[in-house]
């Protein structure tokens, strides 16, 4: 694939939303502006952008591995949120002060099960498809609106902060197990350098070792992957429990590094906006990276254009949205050269 | 050669005059003029990639050319307008059948014949034309038979009958364009294709007759045209010709013929004892490539799938050098299993990775190519040098050994692939044990078919026992030593190729009373 994909499909996405924004009656070049300003423009701007990108990074990644091995993982999202329910019930303060455990011990066991769970919910989908051909995408995308009830079971019932006047939200995680600030006076935390050495760890991962390269031959010729040897099956489980890990780490760190707890709302659509993102990155584990700084420093800045020129902030989701379709388009229109001939009555082919 | 009817004339059917075509940089036709005549058969013959398919597609309307124009019957033909051929009367048989299975021989044959306006289909008139058509040319089929339980042959018949019916609403088809029609069929059957050209030419049709294969387009053919890389490279009459003329012809350079230096039969290296529903007994023995014969579908698939590893018989058992392997492609690469698959695109490469990955695919998992699980890439990529530089797999220049693997043509990839299974492990170069090679010149152009003969015989004179399963009799009679008919699922005792006579073979493929007095 061409790397110039990315650039002409985020030029095309500006162009097509300035007509939104002209038609919500801003002018455009100042809009622009203040998106880029509010997103990318001062230190705050990088702070908030960096602390949005943490949780995309992750997503990003948990996407990215897993349509590598064509296991299209749209359940990202419930996995999150497994994620962090898990870690809570790990860390969380249960009955007034929790499990009685050094944090040295607490930490990794709180983050290794926030995985497990993650990993855990996308292993039932992976094996129902590799068993007995059920669609994952179908799967795996209903099982986020099961995870979400449950979520919103345990925050009103077992789970509930007795403390928080009736809002549905979990127990606080003890102090011990929080991630540090990052940059003082921001909320930059620590989960930032966790997501950029996944990121890192997943892109070696991928290009230096056997499994890696298993992943990558497994996603684009099973057939031919299967002639040499290669164990398809349990591939395909390894590729679904990374996946399902990753985006279970997202919700763990997010509740670890901001939220402190967990809340059916702590998550505006990290999961689905993975998929964008790792379409982005076209499944580049290091690309994840750069297209969660650019679609947080997207979601960020909408904010602050919003206050100021008064366009929804919704513009963002459809920046997003028109992006991921025009990288879908972009990358189609790397592989093919579509010929249009005037006046000879072809047809136009592509080759 | 298809003798000429009587009413062949002067006067040219179709004329296609300096007919240029690129793509991107290639030149796929340069100039390329050619005549018809009332009447005949005329061979067009070239490699792949020779510039074939280009040229009728440009005549048909798919592909408008650069330069140049086609006249047919005296007038000009509109480019690009495959609807303005069909009023010309050209029809056109594809190489791969474009027929609805689920439809009847009447409803594929009215389709795209009838106006999308018209509430109802004419059937009546439509049948009455149909089988019209089929007596006047000696087609016999059955307007009401469903597709999918016609046999290849019928199917073709039905292709025919459909490109000569619906060329146009009242004539019929003058000039019929057959795309390689012989790859699919029996030699019966192809046989039978031949006697229902004569019949075309008879009623004053003509053809024009694509094909690779020299046998054939000498057979039908009164003049033979010859492409090489896009160009025109001569003309000649198939009465004055030969094989070994035409072959230098499409190929450019003489080609030399499979040669192999005698060696007896060694050791027993793989037995097959009463394996599968059809029961299958064979013996491989070291130094002797043993042919399976037989039409496409009657379990060749499967009985590549057991050799390859990659499932068990249902019953029965294989066994190499008297151990019998689990269903683990694995172990039969580390027992010295050299595997050629069918689908060198689909199965036999993954087309997305590099030349250098795909040359480690079987492997890749070895001490010399892995250590704990991390790749020695330097390792993989300096093997994968070896493979190419010894197995002289081209078209790595520009990209290196990063190059796609798709973007290999046919006869390299299966150079890569046969180099990957035939060099062994990396480390020791152990020639393979036995080699199974499933139709392993399928669509190659001759020069690369020589090469992989050449490599088999000569894997073959190093001690590997090799089983070859081909569609293509001439391939096995050019290696094989002995060879044996599979018919659903059921096989002939292994002759000597010598001992075989066409009948025999015919009948064997057709599933007739195979001959046991020569059995062993």
């Amino acid at each position: 694939m061409q790397l110039g994909a990315p650039f002409i499909a985020v030029a095309f996405t500006l162009l097509f939303t300035s007509v939104l924004v002209a038609w919500a009656g801003a002018p455009i070049g100042r809009a622009y502006a203040l998106l880029i300003e509010g997103g990318f423009g001062s230190r705050f701007a990088w702070s908030e952008t960096l602390t949005r990108a943490t949780p995309l990074i992750l997503t990003g990644l948990a996407a990215a591995v897993a349509f590598r091995a064509r296991l299209f993982n749209i359940g990202a999202e419930g996995q999150l949120y497994a994620g962090a329910l898990a870690a809570v019930a790990v860390g969380g303060l249960h009955g007034g002060s929790g499990f009685d455990a050094s944090p040295w011990l607490l930490f990794p066991l709180m983050m290794l099960s926030a995985a497990l769970a993650g990993a855990l919910l996308l292993l039932g989908p992976a094996l129902l498809k590799s068993r007995l051909g059920v669609d994952e995408v179908v799967t795996t995308l209903l099982l986020n609106f099961i995870v979400l009830l449950f979520v919103s079971m345990m925050l009103d019932g077992p789970m509930k902060d007795p403390t928080a006047m009736g809002w549905p939200q979990s127990v606080a995680l003890q102090d011990g197990v929080q991630l540090g600030k990052l940059v003082a006076r921001t909320r930059m935390h620590t989960g930032l350098l966790w997501a950029l050495a996944l990121a890192l760890a997943l892109w070696a991962l991928l290009k230096y070792t056997t499994t890696g390269f298993a992943i990558r031959a497994v996603g684009a010729n099973a057939r031919a992957a299967a002639f040499a040897g290669m164990p398809v099956a349990w591939v395909n489980v390894k590729v679904a429990l990374l996946s399902g890990a990753l985006a279970g780490l997202a919700g763990a760190i997010e509740v670890a590094g901001r939220t402190g707890y967990v809340t059916l709302d702590m998550s505006p659509g990290y999961g689905y906006s993975g998929i964008v993102i790792a379409m982005l990155a076209a499944l580049n584990p290091l690309g994840v990276v750069a297209a969660s700084v650019f679609v947080a420093g997207i979601l960020v800045g909408a904010d602050s254009m919003s206050r100021a020129v008064n366009v929804p902030t919704y513009i963002a989701d459809v920046i997003v949205a028109v992006s991921l379709l025009s990288m879908l388009v972009a990358t189609m229109a790397a592989q093919y050269r579509v010929v249009f001939r005037v006046g000879s009555g072809g047809v136009p082919h592509a080759r | 050669m298809i003798p000429d009817s009587a009413a062949a004339a002067a006067a040219p059917v179709l004329r296609l005059h300096a007919i240029t075509k690129r793509f991107g940089s290639l030149l796929a036709n340069d100039a390329i003029s050619l005549e018809l005549a009332r009447g005949e058969v005329l061979g067009l013959l070239g490699e792949n990639g020779a510039g074939k398919s280009t040229l009728v597609s440009i005549l048909f309307g798919h592909y408008v050319a650069d330069a140049g124009h086609i006249e047919a019957f005296g007038e000009p033909l509109p480019p690009g307008n495959p609807g303005a051929a069909l009023a010309a009367g050209i029809g056109m048989v594809h190489q791969h059948f474009t027929l609805a299975d689920n439809l009847s021989v009447l409803d594929n044959v009215m389709l795209g014949t009838e106006p999308l306006w018209r509430p109802f289909s004419r059937r009546a008139a439509a049948r009455v034309k149909l089988l019209e058509a089929a007596t006047r040319f000696g087609l016999q089929v059955n307007p009401d038979a469903l597709i999918r339980d016609l046999s290849v042959g019928e199917r073709q018949r039905v292709e025919i009958l459909k490109a000569l019916v619906s060329s146009d609403k009242r004539q019929g088809a003058k000039i019929l364009i057959l795309d390689e029609p012989t790859a699919v069929l029996t030699p019966a059957e192809a046989e039978s294709l031949f006697d229902t050209l004569q019949q075309l030419i008879d009623q004053g049709l003509s053809v024009i007759f694509i094909s690779h294969k020299l046998d054939e387009v000498l057979r039908v053919s009164r003049r033979i045209a010859v492409l090489r890389g896009g160009r025109l490279v001569a003309t000649v009459a198939a009465a004055g010709s030969n094989k070994a003329e035409l072959a230098e012809l499409m190929v450019g350079r003489p080609i030399d013929a499979p040669t192999r230096s005698a060696r007896a039969p060694g050791e027993l290296t793989c037995r097959l004892r009463d394996v599968g529903a059809g029961g299958i007994n064979l013996d491989l023995h070291a130094g002797e490539i043993v042919a399976i014969a037989g039409v496409a579908g009657n379990g060749q698939q499967a009985l590549a799938e057991w050799l390859f590893g990659l499932q068990a018989p249902p019953r029965g058992q294989v066994e190499l050098r008297g151990r019998v392997l689990p269903a683990k492609p694995r172990e039969w690469v580390r027992a010295g299993v050299a595997r050629i698959p069918e689908d060198r695109h689909a199965v036999g490469v993954v087309g997305e990775l590099p030349v250098w990955e795909n040359a480690m695919l079987e492997r890749f998992d070895t001490p010399a190519l892995s250590r704990a699980g991390v790749l020695r890439r330097a390792a993989a990529q300096a093997h994968a040098r070896n493979v190419i530089e010894r197995f002289d797999v081209r078209g790595t220049q520009s990209q290196g050994l990063a190059t796609p693997t798709r973007a290999l043509s046919g006869g390299n990839m299966q150079k890569l692939i046969l180099g990957r299974a035939l060099m062994g492990n990396p480390e020791a170069d152990t020639p393979p044990l036995l080699i199974v090679a499933d139709q392993p010149t399928w669509g190659l152009d001759i020069g690369a078919v020589a090469y992989v003969h050449q490599q088999l015989l000569d894997a073959c004179t190093q001690g590997a026992a090799v089983l070859l399963i081909s569609e293509d009799l001439d391939e096995i009679f050019a290696i094989a030593d002995r060879m044996a008919v599979i018919h659903q699922g059921r096989l002939t005792p292994a002759r000597p190729v010598a001992q075989w006579t066409m009948p025999q073979i015919g009948l064997a493929m057709a599933g007739g009373a195979v001959d046991h007095h020569h059995a062993h």
